[in-house]
């Protein structure tokens, strides 16, 4: 039986109401769901868009675009109330940048960030073949070229140093190799023969660096005392954030070992040096090490052992925490396969455990980047050192100036720190794919 | 086949293979521990008779003697008493206390801001929300030094003179020279208000765990948080008016020129706190947003359905699982403070760092300094996570 006032069909849906959905909708939710909320949605947005305005307003509207001294910025002479003193850093800008690096020579400092973007960027892009070499490249040539063209000096001897010095280690490697292969059985000649010819070629090699025949294609000498400003910045945080992998691998492995000697010293370096803070590592750099040593280094060289010290030992910690994360499956299907432990750690283990914390280097490089800051105090000028001092120049001294100086170099640490922050995250999720939906 | 049928084993299996004894893992190990050892030894030996030889060039004679000697520096902010005629060694304690005074007073401040950033980020309000984010992106990505002398130079130099200084209620009051606040005077007798609130701690903390056993035997509810306000609140006060009002305020008086009275605290001081708590803050905030999102939102539901006030729900179940994934990395950041504070020295703000530096280019005593430092800081440390370490195994998740 059917009843004529019973449906037979669904009722299409009605739409959300309109305080629901659309652009309303979305205020509503979002900025005024209570008077409470709306409350805060006005405050917020009041201290909010003051602050963009103050920042706005000061860095472009009211700021100043040319001028040749002080006079272009003063309230009286321009007969507004002036913002950001641009002329001031326009002026300043090679002091910012180089420091007193010599103007005839600044072409070697662009040529070295050409060299370093050209090396790194294809590093950086997962996309790009060849990271192993360009890896080596990148951490192994690009350190030497660095100093050849920020330093100056012989071309050539630094690269036939660093070669000799390696033919050596690796000679005595294979000379020991040698010595072990003969108690365990027919000793092989040709370990003999290989690691005593590098040892030979690696001594004469650092003694033709010593004889001084190849000083002659050489570039003139910048002393370290010259460098400054963002140079400096870069220098250090790049020669902090090499040198800490290495340390930071040793000291990661150590660390974890079984042999309780090693494992008592890497603890014992990683803790204390992450248990004091940066300055104080500096202040023994500076003041401390030139007395455990018979010739005090450069002032310059002192707060990079420093600071490769105090990354590496946060770097250890970064890295520990990656060869946490592999399973122990791998260790032991790599025992199961018969590699011994060199062959272990660099073939199967470290290659997974440092893909895993590429985005914890990179928030290291950051820290580092921004640590760089405090070399000033132990009187190395990086560029808020350099900043500083600039506004100590009668010739510029106006009210903005302070302001200008402080907008700027909070621009370049914000855009490089943002930049490197976004790249840490665009890593972790390229990495998170098994987390993905 | 004739092998098979005299039911001896190869003789290759009754003897022990030969390894080389480098193979073995033990003597192995023990080898590169030796060499490990060895190389210390070398190191430490070479720089011992390089620093003797190079100290004694210098003319400068090791140990801690000269912690004894007069200072004869100024100290601009002194929590104990301080003359240019007293010895290093007090100084260098100023410093100290110097250091721990910022360190508690920044630790305190950024873990109120920290937490209501985290919050912020999580509000359902967009405007707050963004704010907070960018208020994170920003401090996080600019340097600690450059925020310091931001607020030193920048801020505190915009500030006007003290005779236009700017007055909060006529009790607080800023300028150049620092922010001035109403001084305590204690005279005889406020002791026991102290002692007073030392007793009200104590009993709220007993009437607390008292009534937690007694819902957990029987069920029956008692008021917590009014009956603890009230014993922390209520019995200092009742102390102050019984022991005849000892405690009064020395308020500052606007001259002509200046200031006078009421306590203020130094610029350098003002800045590096504003600095460590605004920059601290900013990860805190991370770090307890990150907590909260640990927390599955089908707790939040099951509180709602189990009939718990919103409050409740906050308080029983999101914040104490919350809190186990917030402590650990709370605590690195509360070490991380203690250890910023000594970017002090940057604007001469005289902490540990800087009188220590102070006395290291006075004395050239570089190797007692440093060490003295870092015992401190690592003292400092130390007693940071042990006391965290054991607030989080409190808090832990009890399992079987």
């Amino acid at each position: 039986m059917t009843t004529s006032f019973t449906r037979s069909e669904l009722l299409q849906p009605l739409p959300p109401p309109a305080s629901l959905v659309g652009p309303w909708g979305w205020v509503r939710a979002n900025l005024l769901s209570s008077p409470l909320q709306a409350l805060l949605t006005v405050v917020g947005a009041y201290i909010a868009v003051t602050l963009l305005w103050t920042f706005i307003d000061f860095t472009v509207i009211r700021a100043v675009w040319t001028g040749a001294d002080r006079d272009a910025c003063l309230d009286d002479k321009v007969g507004r109330s002036v913002g950001a003193c641009w002329p001031f850093v326009w002026a300043k800008f090679g002091q910012f940048m180089y420091g007193f690096y010599p103007v005839d020579e600044r072409w070697r400092v662009n040529l070295t960030y050409g060299v370093a973007v050209a090396l790194l960027v294809p590093l950086l892009i997962p996309a790009v073949p060849q990271k192993p070499l360009n890896a080596v490249l990148f951490f192994g040539a690009f350190p030497i070229l660095a100093f050849n063209l920020l330093y100056g000096g012989s071309i050539i001897n630094p690269w036939l140093s660093v070669i000799g010095w390696l033919a050596i280690l690796g000679g005595i490697t294979l000379v020991v190799g040698y010595l072990m292969s003969r108690v365990e059985g027919p000793p092989n000649l040709l370990f003999l023969q290989a690691g005593g010819a590098a040892i030979v070629v690696g001594i004469l090699l650092l003694l033709l660096v010593r004889t001084g025949l190849l000083d002659a294609p050489r570039l003139p000498v910048v002393e370290t005392r010259q460098w400054g400003g963002l140079l400096v910045t870069l220098v250090v945080a790049t020669t902090g954030i090499v040198a800490a992998l290495p340390i930071g691998v040793a000291l990661a492995l150590g660390r974890r070992s079984k042999m309780p000697i090693i494992r008592l010293l890497s603890v014992a370096v990683i803790e204390l040096v992450r248990g004091v803070p940066l300055i104080t590592v500096l202040f023994f750099a500076t003041y401390m090490l030139p007395l455990f040593l018979e010739r005090s280094p450069d002032a310059m060289v002192r707060v990079l052992v420093g600071v490769s010290i105090f990354s590496g030992a946060y770097m250890a910690e970064t890295i520990r925490g990656g060869l946490q994360a592999i399973p122990k499956g791998q260790f032991e299907g790599a025992m199961a396969l018969g590699l011994n432990y060199p062959r272990m750690m660099s073939l199967i283990v470290m290659p997974q455990a440092l893909k895993l914390v590429i985005p914890g280097i990179v928030n290291a490089f950051i820290g580092l980047f921004k640590d760089t800051t405090l070399v000033s105090i132990v009187a190395i000028f990086d560029l808020l050192g350099g900043i500083r001092a600039g506004f100590t120049d009668p010739q510029w001294a106006s009210p903005v100036t302070l302001y200008t100086g402080f907008a700027f170099a909070g621009i370049i640490y914000f855009a490089f720190c943002y930049f490197m922050s976004r790249y840490s995250i665009f890593v972790e999720n390229r990495l998170n794919t098994g987390r993905r939906r | 086949m004739a092998d098979m049928t005299d039911g001896t084993l190869p003789a290759r299996a009754t003897s022990a293979p030969k390894v080389a004894f480098f193979n073995d893992p033990k003597t192995r190990s023990l080898i590169f521990q030796g060499l490990a050892l060895a190389l210390l030894v070398f190191v430490i030996f070479t720089a011992v008779t390089n620093a003797v030889t190079n100290l004694r060039n210098q003319n400068i004679a090791g140990g801690f003697g000269f912690l004894e000697q007069t200072a004869g520096f100024g100290i601009s902010q002194t929590p104990i008493a301080w003359a240019e005629s007293m010895s290093y060694g007090r100084a260098f304690l100023i410093g100290l206390l110097n250091t721990l005074l910022v360190a508690v007073v920044g630790i305190f401040f950024a873990t109120l801001l920290g937490f209501v950033v985290g919050v912020a980020r999580l509000s359902p309000n967009w405007v707050i929300s963004k704010i907070a984010y960018w208020y994170v992106e920003v401090i996080r990505n600019l340097p600690l030094l450059f925020q310091i002398l931001f607020w030193y130079l920048a801020v505190l130099a915009s500030m006007p003179t003290p005779r236009n200084s700017h007055s909060l209620f006529g009790l607080f009051f800023a300028n150049q020279r620092g922010i001035t606040v109403p001084r305590p005077i204690f005279e005889a007798g406020s002791g026991a208000i102290g002692i007073a609130l030392v007793v009200g701690i104590v009993v709220a903390f007993l009437v607390r765990s008292w009534a937690y056993k007694r819902q957990a035997a029987t069920g029956e509810q008692f008021p917590v948080a009014a009956s603890m306000a009230g014993l922390i609140i209520g019995l200092p006060i009742l102390a102050y008016f019984l022991s005849g009002m000892p405690i009064s305020f020395d308020y500052a008086q606007q001259g002509r020129f200046n200031l006078t009275g009421g306590m203020t605290l130094i610029p350098e001081f003002v800045a590096l706190t504003l600095a460590l708590v605004a920059y601290t803050a900013a990860f805190i905030g991370e770090i307890v947003r990150a907590g909260i999102q640990a927390v599955s939102y089908g707790q939040t539901e099951a509180g709602r359905s189990l009939g718990l006030a919103e409050g409740r729900i906050l308080n029983l179940i999101v914040v104490p699982q919350a809190l186990r994934v917030i402590i650990p990395p709370l605590t690195s950041q509360y070490l991380n403070l203690a250890k910023n504070s000594s970017l002090a020295v940057g604007i001469g703000y005289p902490d540990m760092v800087s009188v220590g530096g102070t006395i290291l280019n006075q004395t050239g005593q570089a190797i007692e300094i440093i060490a003295m430092w870092m015992g401190c800081y690592l003292t400092i440390s130390i007693i940071t996570s042990i006391f965290m370490n054991w607030y989080n195994q409190r808090i832990a998740l009890v399992e079987r």
